[in-house]
């Protein structure tokens, strides 16, 4: 497999030429902020939190869809990018109704971990505080709307790690949302196999188990993390 | 060298944040020695004063109250400080912002959801007028330094305060601005 070799952050380092930006920071040690990258599934580029500056181009591109390539120079952490990061972070809580203070996953959220790693003191922007609807008609899963930023981890954990497909996305612009089968209430999927990966996957408070009150919600990624290894490691073709 | 001039202000929040505030424990002693306490839901003092150095405003900003006073803090006051999620985020006091109009709020808090006596508070000059949405202090006026927090706790509030004590205003930074 052919390699390349490219700059990231002025540190010079190879990369095998299938691997995205993304993963070649990882491997290099370089953290880049992501939000809806999940390790194990495709990557869709949703977030922008990734986006980085590469040398002979203006365009932001996003590190976990794009691929490595010979001689690139890549810059993850400019004034310009931790500004628009900050931004995006204040986006997404000016959008939803995140209310830290009571949600299931206080202390346990990526999202509250970004806000924190962003230096996010407060939003400036104005807080949209959007009608949006909590489904409880699952035994043992709640989705609450209002905790939602849109990553689609769920979708795409449904899809290919249960293989499933019980979620997808309805609606455009601020009216979208994820929903369950044709958009019907959770309780009666029919696809749905109550396996709980969608939990496992979310980010927020958004998707949590019944039962749980304030910071109570911590998401379990081990087993997550021991199916998406497996299949990658090819640990169970005999 | 006359003492700093510190007030708290209340708005609308839960008083956690002053509860948090009086966690501060024996430190308040060595508060006491720099400041003179002006105004604050501590002190029986009716009129917000002029000349504030430092002011912790707690709680969003829901009724014309809390506009009113909010406005002359601003006008009095060298240094607001945004103290707590209420203030910082809305918060909890925002959560009826999705309900809708001041009127689909209390239709759903005092008919709806109350158990008996069912009847929308009306008291003009004593129970002050909704505003249509709640706001978070910086909203509504410019706020210097933020201290978030659902309460923030005791070593997040002197962490705050001191360098405002040493005339320095320092925004907090890394887990000292976690909300929630």
């Amino acid at each position: 497999m052919a390699v390349k070799t490219l700059t990231i952050n002025d540190r010079l380092i190879s990369a095998r030429e299938s691997q995205t930006i993304l993963d070649a920071a990882k491997d290099a040690g370089i953290p880049i902020p992501t939000l809806c990258h999940l390790e194990g599934v495709s990557d869709v580029g949703a977030c922008r939190l990734c986006l980085v500056e590469i040398a002979g181009s203006n365009k932001l591109q996003p590190a976990c869809v794009t691929k490595v390539a010979e001689g690139m120079e890549i810059q993850t952490n400019s004034d310009r990018l931790q500004k628009y990061r900050r931004t995006i972070i204040e986006l997404l809580f000016a959008e939803g109704n995140h209310i830290c203070s009571v949600c299931v996953s206080n202390g346990n959220c990526e999202l509250q971990n970004l806000a924190v790693e962003m230096g996010m003191d407060h939003v400036s922007l104005a807080y949209q505080f959007p009608q949006r609807k909590v489904d409880l008609s699952h035994d043992r899963f709640g989705i609450d709307h209002n905790r939602c930023v849109l990553c689609t981890r769920c979708v795409r954990v449904c899809d290919e790690i249960e293989g499933a497909h019980t979620w997808d996305m309805a609606g455009r612009g601020h009216n979208s949302h994820v929903i369950t089968d044709l958009n019907q209430p959770w309780g009666n999927s029919n696809s749905c196999t109550s396996c709980g990966k969608c939990m496992m996957a979310c980010p927020t408070g958004a998707i949590f188990a019944q039962g749980s009150t304030v910071g109570e919600m911590i998401k379990e990624r081990s087993k997550l993390e021991f199916i998406t290894t497996a299949r990658k490691n090819r640990e169970w073709l005999f | 060298m006359n003492k700093l001039k510190l007030a708290t202000v209340w708005l609308g929040g839960c008083s956690g944040c002053h509860m948090s505030f009086l966690d501060l424990d024996e430190w308040l002693f060595d508060l006491a020695t720099q400041v003179d306490l002006v105004y604050s839901p501590f002190a029986d003092i009716k009129e917000y004063p002029e000349g504030v150095d430092v002011v912790l405003v707690e709680g969003a900003v829901a009724n014309e109250d809390n506009l009113e006073l909010i406005k002359k803090v601003r006008d009095r006051s060298s240094i607001l400080v945004s103290f707590g999620d209420c203030a910082v985020t809305g918060n909890v006091t925002a959560m009826r912002n999705p309900l809708g109009d001041t009127e689909s709020v209390l239709q759903r808090c005092y008919m709806e959801a109350a158990d008996i006596q069912n009847q929308i508070p009306h008291e003009p000059g004593i129970v002050p007028t909704l505003l249509e949405t709640v706001q978070p202090v910086h909203a509504m006026v410019p706020v210097d330094v933020y201290l978030p927090g659902c309460p923030p706790d005791a070593n997040r509030i002197r962490a705050a305060l001191e360098p405002l004590l040493a005339g320095a205003t320092l925004n907090l930074t890394g887990e000292q601005i976690r909300f929630g």
